[in-house]
């Protein structure tokens, strides 16, 4: 249920975003979030519908697009995706300590319509 | 009017990221050891904070931030042992975030405190996302919960220092397989440490122990380093 959180802190940012490119209206979130990131896509969608109603991004669609977990084997210079959440290289078989990606929490754009005041 | 697409790339947590790393800078400038102590609820964490006290209370400063829904219990725990101890209750919020920290560290007084541990509300999920400031995740999980929980709630094992596997009293009792705790943990997490201990009869504390005083004493020798500068401003 942290996706409320999650959710008007999302919506700080887009609200930000709007003002600063003059967006009267937003219609389009994309976000990436890693397969690692303890968000459950559904709950954040049901959260943002609650906190963003009557603001410029009431009605707002969100599309996610999902990260694979990767990781860096600094012996092998091998950057490979993680299967299985095993942090093992697939060359050497050694453990691997460095995460390249997988626990994003990020806005990658916003669509919307210029001109108007938010409200 | 125009439809027109805005270039974003902000991550969505950033306003915590950015009050845990104050956080982290007051109590790095204090020399103060910072843990964030997660598990799922009835675990086991006020009893390890409570054994881990009686032993380190006469060998360091110790203060506590308790977090939990409702109800001041654990701080009132923890009080009895001796230490400052200070409750956040979240009203039905299922984690802490940096800005609640911040909030309690204003009833905190921080002089002559080497470690401060915060005790997150208990839930294996959502405290896993948010920092503190904090300078390690500890983990717990009691064997009683069963082995199959790295598995099932891999950031949170994923993210810790050290996972303590709590209870093992219990084990003839239950069919936890410690073995696999360790492997699943081992997979996610490499670098982890991992503990077995019980906070009803203390067996397989000292590891834990000596663990939390090395860590007080880097910390504490950064602050001695740091001090002089400190005095004069």
């Amino acid at each position: 249920m942290h996706e409320l959180s999650i959710a008007q802190s999302l919506l700080d940012i887009i609200v930000d975003e709007s003002q600063r490119h003059r967006l009267g209206r937003v219609d389009k979130v994309r976000l990436r979030i890693g397969e690692l990131a303890a968000v459950v896509p559904e709950s954040l969608r049901f959260c943002f519908d609650l906190v963003s109603r009557d603001t410029v991004a009431g009605g707002a669609v969100i599309e996610i697009e999902t990260v694979a977990v990767a990781a860096r084997c600094d012996k092998c210079d091998l950057s490979f995706e993680v299967k299985e959440r095993v942090f093992q290289c697939p060359q050497c078989g050694e453990p691997v300590f460095e995460m390249l990606g997988g626990r994003e929490l990020e806005v990658v754009n916003i669509e919307g319509e210029t001109g108007g005041e938010d409200g | 009017m125009a439809e027109i697409k805005v270039p974003v790339v902000r991550n969505i947590l950033q306003a915590n990221e950015r009050l845990a790393s104050e956080n982290r800078r007051r109590f790095d400038e204090a020399g103060i050891f910072v843990i964030n102590l997660m598990s799922s609820p009835g675990a086991g964490k006020t009893s390890l904070l409570e054994k881990t006290i009686e032993t380190l209370a006469g060998r360091m400063g110790i203060a506590v931030i308790e977090g939990d829904l409702q109800s001041s219990r654990d701080a009132e725990r923890i009080q009895k042992k001796g230490v400052q101890a200070v409750q956040i209750n979240t009203e039905g919020g299922c984690h802490l975030d940096g800005n609640m920290i911040q909030i309690a560290m204003d009833s905190i007084d921080l002089s002559g405190v080497d470690l401060l541990i915060i005790e997150n509300v208990g839930n294996l999920v959502c405290p896993a996302e948010f920092n503190l400031g904090e300078h390690e995740k500890i983990t717990m999980l009691s064997v009683a919960e069963g082995d199959d929980k790295p598995v099932k709630y891999p950031l949170m094992f994923q993210i810790c220092s050290v996972l303590l596997v709590n209870k093992i009293d219990l084990l003839p009792y239950t069919d936890c397989d410690v073995e696999k705790i360790r492997q699943t943990s081992r997979q996610l997490n490499p670098g982890g440490l991992v503990f077995e201990i019980s906070c009803r009869t203390g067996e397989g504390f000292e590891p834990w122990l000596s663990w939390i005083e090395n860590k007080v004493g880097e910390h504490r020798k950064n602050r001695s380093g740091a001090a002089p500068h400190a005095d004069k401003s």
